[in-house]
């Protein structure tokens, strides 16, 4: 089990202050959390991407996590999320490979199709296409990481004949791919074809439809023959605020939850905390809660949490990840590896990636032979000869 | 594990389940009583036709704050998942705002606004309207009518419009042709009962399970036709 931050790069007032860091505050700190991050034990940084104020997350992540990838020894470097609609694949498989060898190997992304409107026309793209451009274009990237001359024909970029992307994946294996998705069962379903992982980030939504999305994505990753349903790779995301005192979270907490920009203005908090992972408490509350999502969706690989939002200070942060640090993370890592089956895998690694590949044990796409989803075509093959 | 069933029990299986959406303001209310009238006269239309009717009441002013918060946030309370969830499932709905401003009220509209746009493709729908004159009663047909063409459903041809002076003349003699307000309703349960025993009753699915997710083969996204 992985335990990671991800970050959104919002740059928003302090509601006790009115004020708001600068860009480059902004910027700079996201390197401290993340170095903080790792000193205090969690395994991943993610990073989202953005195109917009009021948001400094790069508009490449690779550009933050590269520079991250100095900084830091055994962090994994993460994006939550990537853009797959908006950006060229051909320029994600050079610059993650890139990321790939820089960080030896210390690299994996969550696909997203992103929720701001706009993004998609300032890219010369669709957002009623948002599904089509997202299998399209993962498809191509998918491609240009397994196969050194890529002849490629799409709806959305120009063709290609005979083409290299270069950097090669570092010791020919692809970074590990999740892709998340909040609703889409499209999305759950191409995570499972591909045999990569799926991130729902369910910081917005019931706990019904996160329970339906993964359970989707499970039963499809085993029909597609990639393992039993239980060994499919999840990521979740989640939320906390803490003090040692459940009293004093909350009342500390409240004014950045009541102006923050996502979930201001909105339902209270008490309501919010219900109806979300969002825990405001003590860590004892945070870790009780963080279990109830192994009940939810079973044993899982990786656990992200939003720390660094709603214009609390670098230095709340930074106390907020040394309580995960001290108090949460050696829990959750103890309860939930009891009773965790022994065939569950873990998030993969790069090592673990480069063995699975080498044994050719890596996935086929859209299923090899013995899967379900293999008989099924080749019964649909005879009747169509026949 | 299994996330959908048909509950249409064997032993009676003519049943008909009608949700009423209600958005008047205040409580007691004349768009309530509408909407609590229209489904009595559909539920004694479809028992003359030998169907069970299994109606269910919803007033949006008791959801008012979770509609708002859903908007902002995205987030949905349990007893606003419930309601689109019991209506998503109907087998006719009837549907009933006052006039604000010359249109449905902001939160007949914000209730809407949160359904799927193909989750009630096909379903019958009976509207109706209430206001303080007569002179609004297009509004059925001028501003409720496109919203529920767009979402794809069945919309009877007449409506219901009650203006505060409809309530006043409850007792109609019954050898007139006048159109008198209870005349209207029992009209507009007759339409919707109609159509919806014309209808296969629609799949249910067990109260606390969200909607099946629908899953479209890989290989048929990758090639293109996902349409």
């Amino acid at each position: 089990m992985q335990f990671g931050i991800f970050t959104i790069g919002d740059i928003t007032p302090d509601p006790h202050t009115g004020k708001a860091p600068s860009e480059n505050q902004r910027i700079k700190d996201t390197v401290k959390i993340a170095k903080h991050a790792e000193q205090a034990g969690f395994e991943v940084f993610s990073t989202g991407q953005h195109h917009n104020p009021p948001f400094v997350a790069p508009g490449n992540p690779p550009v933050l996590l590269s520079y991250l990838a100095a900084q830091t020894k055994k962090l994994v470097l993460s994006t939550a999320t990537t853009l797959i609609t908006t950006m060229d694949p051909v320029r994600l498989a050079e610059d993650y490979a890139y990321l790939q060898h820089l960080s030896d190997g210390r690299v994996d992304l969550a696909m997203g199709r992103g929720n701001t409107g706009p993004v998609y026309p300032w890219f010369g793209k669709d957002i009623r296409q948002g599904i089509p451009l997202a299998v399209e274009n993962y498809n191509l990237l998918y491609r240009l990481w397994r196969e050194t001359e890529v002849d490629w024909e799409g709806r959305f970029r120009t063709a290609l004949q005979q083409f290299t992307s270069t950097p090669r994946p570092l010791d020919d294996v692809p970074p590990f791919v999740w892709h998340g998705s909040i609703r889409s069962p499209e999305i759950a379903e191409q995570a499972a074809y591909y045999g990569d992982g799926f991130f729902h980030n369910n910081i917005f939504w019931n706990k019904e439809h996160v329970i339906q999305m993964v359970q989707l994505y499970r039963q499809r990753y085993e029909y597609y023959g990639h393992g039993k349903a239980n060994q499919a790779y999840v990521a979740l995301g989640g939320q906390a605020f803490m003090r040692e005192n459940s009293q004093d979270a909350w009342n500390e907490f409240r004014p950045y939850f009541d102006n923050a920009p996502v979930y201001g203005h909105g339902p209270s908090m008490e309501d919010f905390t219900k109806m979300s992972p969002l825990t405001v408490g003590s860590p004892e509350q945070v870790i009780e809660r963080t279990l109830e999502f192994r009940q939810w969706v079973g044993d899982y690989q990786r656990q992200m949490f939003l720390i660094d939002h709603a214009g609390l200070s670098t230095k709340t942060v930074l106390e907020q990840i040394d309580l995960f640090g001290e108090k949460v993370l050696p829990a959750l890592r103890k309860e939930f590896a009891k009773g965790r089956p022994e065939d569950v895998p873990s998030a993969p690694t790069h090592e673990f990636l480069k063995a699975r590949q080498a044994a050719g044990n890596a996935p086929i796409a859209g299923g090899g032979l013995g899967s379900r989803a293999y008989e099924e075509r080749q019964k649909a093959q005879e009747g169509e000869s026949e | 594990m299994e996330l959908s069933f048909e509950s249409t029990d064997p032993f009676t299986p003519h049943t008909r389940h009608i949700a009423v959406i209600t958005a008047g303001l205040s409580d007691p209310s004349s768009t309530s009583l509408l909407g609590k009238q229209l489904a009595e006269a559909t539920a004694d239309a479809l028992s003359q036709r030998g169907y069970r009717a299994e109606v269910e009441h919803f007033e949006l002013r008791e959801v008012a704050t979770d509609i708002a918060d859903s908007m902002v946030t995205s987030s949905r309370s349990e007893r606003l998942s419930k309601m689109i969830n019991e209506v998503e499932q109907a087998d006719g709905i009837i549907a009933v705002s006052p006039v604000f401003k010359a249109t449905y009220s902001g939160l007949f509209k914000s209730f809407w606004d949160l359904i799927d746009n193909d989750s009630l493709t096909g379903v019958p729908i009976q509207l109706g309207a209430t206001g303080g004159s007569p002179r609004h009663s297009l509004v059925i047909d001028t501003a409720m009518r496109p919203l529920f063409s767009y979402l794809r459903m069945r919309v009877m041809p007449t409506g219901v419009y009650a203006a505060t002076e409809d309530w006043g003349s409850a007792n109609p003699d019954p050898n007139s042709n006048e159109a008198y307000l209870s005349r209207r309703i029992a009209h507009a349960g007759d339409d919707l009962t109609d159509v919806v025993t014309r209808l296969a009753p629609r799949p249910r699915r067990a109260p606390s399970q969200p909607k099946v997710l629908e899953v479209i083969p890989f290989e048929q996204l990758l090639n293109g036709s996902d349409k």
